[in-house]
């Protein structure tokens, strides 16, 4: 008794031991951005370095807000990745009840068009997507980023595998009483789906948030960047100046700090849900 | 990902009689149907689908100056077989996927299965390892390239304290591609441990107290129950961290400089298409090396169903 005891103290140890070796890891990296984003230049560059800086230079952050519009940067990203979300989980979840839940002419057909779109990595659609934009006048503008973010074959499908396992005598009673799709839809099925909807929701935050390659290729101006743009761009500029590079970091990523620390479960699950389906 | 069931309730009752009314609504349901999905299918159709077969078109014609363009065959594929860049990135790409998925998909079977445990803490550490998922890439490049900075970099001060001269992590054209792998695998774990872990708990609790009882150590357990059980997972995972990562972008555009000695060694298959595509303006061949990337995932997505007949366990 006493041995196995033993044994199983040691093997917790060894658990928590591999497991804060592993975090230390992944948080070391976070503090010394906020770490390196209050010292001064010459602290950031001594040798041997600095660890805690003397003088916290919260003036670093007011500089990143001097050098770029940083400000309309986040309002910019903010924007877009608060329409395309919205966007996303109304007009997938609208085309995901009818692929679900009704029987019309042409629907396995249409979800196979949809699924292909699944299939095709993203570099195949940029060209013409962003001769679109040139086509339509969308260069430097919010909407470029925003209306083809708006449709999601993967929130799509994700949407249907959640409308698909919900019983059909629901809907059955609400049609007896005289409710149309859209009516059910709205008022029966949408609310059954939440869990559904809260991963796409914070799959599709998450992505909006943190994209680079298409808001870089259609934005270039700083009326119209995002903030991983502006960070590529900050980065150009200050080369070598690491304070101010790690303020404009620790602030891009700062507003997603905040809403996972507030919605943490509603990440971990969404992200479960997102993979195990 | 197992087969999709496209056809869930198609065995609706049809003996009864259609009268006019059964008529009218199932008239009304096509109606609502097509009106519903009529937004996203016309938005994929315009933004997604029409540019696939644009795509494949432009792959066959060579750019002018100022938007014009002319059809010329075969010729982006045939520059392809000569292009040495081409070649290079897609060596750098296949090194990269090599390291990242299989140790990506390690390392976070481990964290989870640790996880899975009863020990205390575990939202605390589920929390941390969680917490470069969130994070923006161009963030995550831009904090790595400091740590990795030769002169004034942590990770190069702390290995100096062991008397060890660090390389220079990013610019050396040996080294480079590997520190990017690093970054790549200590940002994804995270994201699949998640994964990992719903596919744990859902393991029927009574495969491990037959095994107890019969006395099988914890080894054993986990390459007799917890592996093959968690097989189709794996299999999920492994096939969309391929398909990611042969799209890295990100991390070597914000780690790399344009005019890095270490760029040759580091592009990737999608850096050299962005750089066609919207630097050098050479958008025929970027449409090219774009359907070659998309005939490339296809055929390794398929050798992969094909294989996993070998070794994915379904209940």
């Amino acid at each position: 008794m006493e041995r196995t005891k033993q044994l199983v103290t040691s093997k917790t140890f060894l658990i928590h031991f591999i497991l804060i070796v592993g975090s230390v890891a992944m948080v070391l990296p976070f503090l010394w951005m906020i770490l390196t984003s209050l010292k001064t230049y010459a602290e950031s560059i001594h040798v041997p370095p600095v660890f805690i800086p003397k003088d916290f230079q919260w003036g670093n952050y007011k500089e990143v807000f001097g050098l770029l519009p940083f400000f309309k940067f986040m309002y910019n990203t903010i924007i877009i990745t608060e329409l395309r979300t919205v966007g996303q989980l109304f007009l997938c979840s609208l085309a995901a009840y009818a692929f679900a839940r009704i029987e019309f002419p042409g629907r396995n057909f249409l979800f196979l068009l949809a699924l292909t779109v699944l299939m095709v990595p993203g570099q195949v659609f940029l060209l013409p997507q962003y001769m679109i934009m040139v086509k339509l006048g969308w260069l430097n503008s919010l909407q470029a980023v925003i209306v083809p973010g708006l449709f999601s074959a993967f929130g799509t499908f994700l949407l249907r595998q959640f409308f698909m396992g919900l019983p059909k005598e629901l809907e059955e009673a609400a049609r007896l009483d005289g409710c149309n799709h859209f009516q059910i839809y709205w008022r029966i099925m949408l609310p059954l789906a939440k869990p559904g909807l809260i991963a796409l929701g914070i799959f599709t935050t998450l992505w909006s948030w943190n994209e680079l390659m298409w808001p870089m290729i259609v934005n270039s101006s700083p009326e119209s960047m995002t903030l991983s743009v502006g960070l590529s761009s900050l980065q150009g500029q200050y080369l070598t100046n690491y304070p101010i590079l790690m303020a404009g970091s620790f602030l891009a990523i700062l507003p997603m700090l905040i809403l996972f620390i507030f919605l943490q479960k509603q990440f971990i699950e969404g992200i479960a849900v997102t993979g195990g389906k | 990902m197992k087969e999709i069931p496209l056809q869930a309730e198609v065995k609706a009752p049809k003996k009864f009689k259609v009268s006019s009314l059964t008529k009218t609504r199932k008239r009304s349901d096509y109606l609502w149907a097509y009106l519903m999905i009529a937004p996203t299918m016309l938005g994929l159709i315009i933004f997604y689908l029409w540019p696939i077969i644009q795509t494949f078109y432009f792959s066959f014609t060579e750019w002018g100056a100022f938007g014009q363009y002319e059809w010329t065959g075969l010729d982006n594929y045939k520059r392809m077989l000569e292009d040495t860049n081409l070649l290079k990135s897609f060596k750098n790409t296949g090194i990269y996927i090599i390291f990242t998925v299989p140790i990506g998909i390690f390392l976070s079977i481990l964290v989870a299965v640790l996880l899975n445990q009863k020990i205390k803490g575990k939202s605390v550490y589920r929390t941390l390892y969680f917490l470069p998922v969130i994070t923006m890439p161009a963030a995550i490049a831009m904090v790595w390239k400091w740590l990795y900075n030769s002169d004034y970099g942590l990770l190069n001060y702390l290995l100096s304290l062991i008397g060890i001269k660090g390389p220079q992590w990013v610019s050396d054209p040996k080294i480079a591609l590997y520190s990017i792998i690093v970054v790549a695998i200590w940002s994804g774990i995270g994201y699949n441990m998640v994964i990992f872990l719903s596919g744990l708990q859902g393991i029927p609790k009574m495969y491990y107290e037959a095994a107890e009882i019969d006395g099988a150590g914890p080894i054993r357990v986990f390459f007799k129950i917890t592996l093959p059980l968690l097989s189709p997972v794996i299999f999920f995972v492994s096939i969309m961290s391929l398909i990611g990562a042969f799209q890295v972008f990100d991390l070597i555009f914000m780690m790399i400089g344009k005019s890095s000695t270490a760029l040759e060694s580091t592009q990737s298959i999608v850096y050299l298409f962005y750089q066609y595509a919207f630097v050098l303006n050479d958008k025929g061949y970027a449409a090219a090396i774009a359907v070659l990337l998309l005939i490339v995932i296809l055929i390794i997505t398929v050798i992969q169903m094909v294989l996993q007949k070998k070794w994915v366990h379904y209940d």
